[in-house]
């Protein structure tokens, strides 16, 4: 049985327990549903929950479950002169899973058991007519491989089997025992509750849970990494200079410092800037220019950042070029520094200035009235009452757009140059940490050589980083915010 | 009621501020409507009436507060020492800086305890020195009965002080610029017993010194501080007068409705 038969099975089966229950708790206190615990609808809930959710439950584990311990025997099966020079035991067998496909194939075309069962005998005609069916293979098959496949399709079928079974019951007895269940004292809302509340810890835990994975990940790479190089090269070596032959130089401090100068000007263009609109909007707009500013603002974090690099390339950085490096003498690429950063400057001050406007207007309007009370004008109200009392938000959404500028990939890219470098000069082209994840990764490069194992230690690196400027954003806006609470 | 302080109640009959036919429109609503008050030179002057009857319009009309208020619109002409506020020659901020104003809920700048106070002084440069602005800072604390508890932290914030501290640190504040008429809008509503009682006193010492003028729910409080009464209803101003006559011998029968609570 396949599993969407499977489940529209259960489906139904737990429409009936809904129906039943429903049914079984009005008829239990003579159609005056105000005798019952709950409302009728949470006793044919949690039948209808106790049967489908263990089974679904069931099948899922069953799923994840099956392919490692039928992989487990099937690899038993395979001995190792089955496996020839330059191959490996995973090799042979995504074949054996290829073949037991197209034997699928075989019989979805109308072969019979018998029929099967000779051409498992027989691997040359088997090659032969996997082939008519349009399941080509490069090499013979090896006959033990033909039976391991064999072996592998039976199991495999024989798993569904008892998988459909397993739930089928598993639903039936969630249903009896749950509409067995339906008293008039039975408190189904609160079952029909708990059930939510795990649903929610588990939405939860999913993004716990991947995150934890990500880290893993890369914390497990790049340990790798650094049993191939040594950490010390890594963090204190000055120069960036991967050979995809060995003896590169894989320093981070070009990378990490072209990172920190652009994500530095982009904070110098878009706190200014966004900090001052935030200002302008929150405080002086009137309510009819504030309906039209603010979405209008808002429309900039809404352009994906390649276009922003696109921009960068194609206007800013000659643009820079031509009217500002050149004739200072300064450089002659339009890849630069300051490319990069005043266009990501520009992509963060919408971050800037929305989240600095929500926290300005979360002032208490009293403040800014006892300011005017004593005869302070508007501007010296916002200079010395609303901005202080705003400045610990403030300060977390800066740090909040710095780990972004951190992470911006794109911009930089098309904006700053590819050219890992350690310079004062902001029309010099750099590079950036993200820049060379991305390069290190793309290519066909060997993927266990410490030029291409770098990238997770350069990742684990950023994420570091911009763990801990968030975390100090967070600490900052939640010490401070209980002053006017 | 109090026949004891009717002695005290002895005021000079000069005004410092006259309003005559003042009107305020929020939006098309008509909150209030012909109001005729002499407000008088170094008296404690009490607005009491039922919520929405226009008495804090009214107040917040006497410093023009109302023009932070983008719906509200003020017609009628109110006077102080014989010129029109409301002329456009008078900057809205300089007149707040002579009619002070307390309000409802303590609202203590996120800053220290001098810098609270400081704040008005500074921005009006009242003073030319730092020792003059600490003596400032000092006197206005002493006046407004803090000065004992928070002289050893006046770099403290000012948000971190009890309510009661709080509220006699805003009228700290308000005393600091040297105002002339001093504007209360229920300065004890969010107060304990024994703050209240504190505040009290203190209006009553403010008044030797400038005009008060205080907005209050509490009866008693108009009764024990004030040496004038107007009563608010439903926009108007209905009786107007020496606090003892208002609640002993009103004239109108809305005011004896309220005062003795069978309307409110």
């Amino acid at each position: 049985m396949s599993v969407g038969l499977l489940s529209l099975l259960l489906l139904g089966l737990a429409a009936l327990g809904f129906g039943l229950g429903r049914q079984r708790a009005i008829a239990s206190v003579n159609g005056d549903a105000r005798g019952l615990h709950s409302l009728p609808q949470y006793y044919g809930s949690s039948v209808a929950l106790f049967t489908a959710v263990p089974a679904f439950l069931l099948v899922l584990v069953w799923l994840i479950v099956q392919p490692v311990v039928i992989e487990s025997t099937i690899t038993g099966m395979i001995l190792p002169e089955d496996i020839g020079d330059g191959s490996t035991r995973e090799l042979v067998m995504s074949d054996v899973r290829r073949i037991a496909e197209g034997i699928d194939v075989l019989v979805a075309n109308g072969a019979t058991g018998d029929e099967i069962a000779a051409l498992v005998a027989d691997p040359v005609a088997l090659k032969a007519r996997l082939g008519d069916a349009g399941v080509a293979l490069a090499a013979d098959i090896n006959p033990h491989v033909a039976t391991a496949s064999a072996a592998y399709r039976g199991e495999v079928a024989m798993g569904r089997t008892m998988m459909s079974v397993a739930a089928l019951a598993l639903a039936v007895a969630g249903f009896l025992f749950a509409a067995l269940r339906v008293t008039p004292q039975f408190r189904a809302r609160n079952v029909v509750e708990s059930f939510i509340r795990v649903l929610l810890i588990g939405a939860s835990s999913v993004a716990i849970l991947t995150t934890i994975g990500i880290i893993l990940s890369l914390v497990f790479e790049s340990w790798h990494f650094f049993q191939i190089y040594p950490a010390k090269d890594f963090f204190f070596s000055l120069t960036w200079s991967p050979k995809f032959g060995g003896g590169s130089d894989l320093g981070i401090w070009p990378l990490l410092w072209g990172t920190l100068y652009v994500s530095f000007i982009g904070l110098l263009v878009a706190v200014p800037v966004g900090l001052m609109a935030a200002i302008y909007l929150s405080e002086y707009a009137s309510p009819r220019v504030r309906s039209v500013a603010k979405p209008a603002l808002e429309i900039l974090a809404g352009i994906p950042s390649i276009v922003y690099g696109l921009f960068a390339l194609m206007t800013v950085g000659p643009f820079l070029r031509d009217y500002f490096s050149q004739p200072l003498g300064l450089g002659e690429s339009s890849s630069s520094v300051m490319t990069a950063g005043i266009v990501m400057g520009i992509m963060l001050i919408p971050y800037v200035s929305s989240l600095s406007d929500d926290i300005i207007n979360a002032v208490p309007q009293a403040l800014r009235d006892g300011s005017y009370g004593l005869g302070a004008t508007q501007s010296e109200t916002v200079k010395q009452v609303v901005f202080p009392a705003a400045l610990p938000g403030i300060v977390g959404a800066v740090l909040m757009a710095a780990s972004r500028a951190i992470g911006e990939t794109m911009i930089v890219v098309l904006g700053a140059g590819a050219a890992a470098k350690l310079s004062l000069n902001p029309f010099e082209a750099m590079t950036t940490v993200t820049v060379k994840i991305v390069s290190q990764l793309t290519g066909d490069t060997e993927f266990a050589s410490p030029e291409t194992l770098v990238a997770f230690a350069l990742g684990l690196t950023l994420f570091v980083f911009t763990l801990g400027l968030n975390i100090l954003a967070l600490y900052i806006v939640r010490k401070y915010r209980e002053q006017y609470e | 009621m109090n026949d004891m302080r009717l002695t005290e109640r002895a005021v000079t009959e000069k005004a410092k501020m006259s309003a005559r036919k003042v009107q305020v429109y929020y939006g098309s609503n008509h909150a209030l409507k012909d109001v005729d008050v002499d407000i008088l030179d170094k008296t404690v002057t009490a607005f009491i009436g039922p919520s929405g009857c226009g008495k804090s319009t009214f107040l917040r009309c006497l410093n023009r507060m109302n023009d932070t208020v983008a719906s509200a619109r003020v017609e009628g002409k109110i006077e102080m020492d014989g010129h029109d506020i409301y002329d456009t020659r008078v900057d809205p901020v300089q007149l707040r800086a002579k009619v002070g104003m307390v309000f409802q809920k303590p609202n203590p700048f996120p800053k220290s305890i001098y810098d609270n106070v400081a704040y008005g002084p500074k921005i009006h440069g009242l003073t030319r020195s730092k020792a003059e602005l600490d003596e400032v800072v000092e006197t206005s604390l002493r006046k407004a009965a803090l000065w004992n508890e928070v002289k050893d932290r006046l770099n403290a914030p000012g948000t971190g002080l009890s309510g009661g501290q709080q509220q006699r640190l805003c009228i700290a504040r308000a005393v600091a610029t040297g105002p002339e008429v001093l504007l209360m809008d229920e300065p004890c509503s969010a107060l304990d017993p024994i703050a209240t009682a504190q505040v009290e006193e203190l209006i009553d010492e403010l008044r030797s010194q400038f005009s008060v003028v205080i907005v209050t729910h509490s009866m008693q409080q108009a009764a024990r501080v004030s040496q004038r009464t107007a009563f608010f209803h439903l926009g108007y101003l209905v009786e107007y007068g020496e606090t003892g006559t208002i609640f002993t011998n009103p004239s109108d029968p809305r005011t004896e409705s309220y005062i003795t609570g069978r309307i409110g």
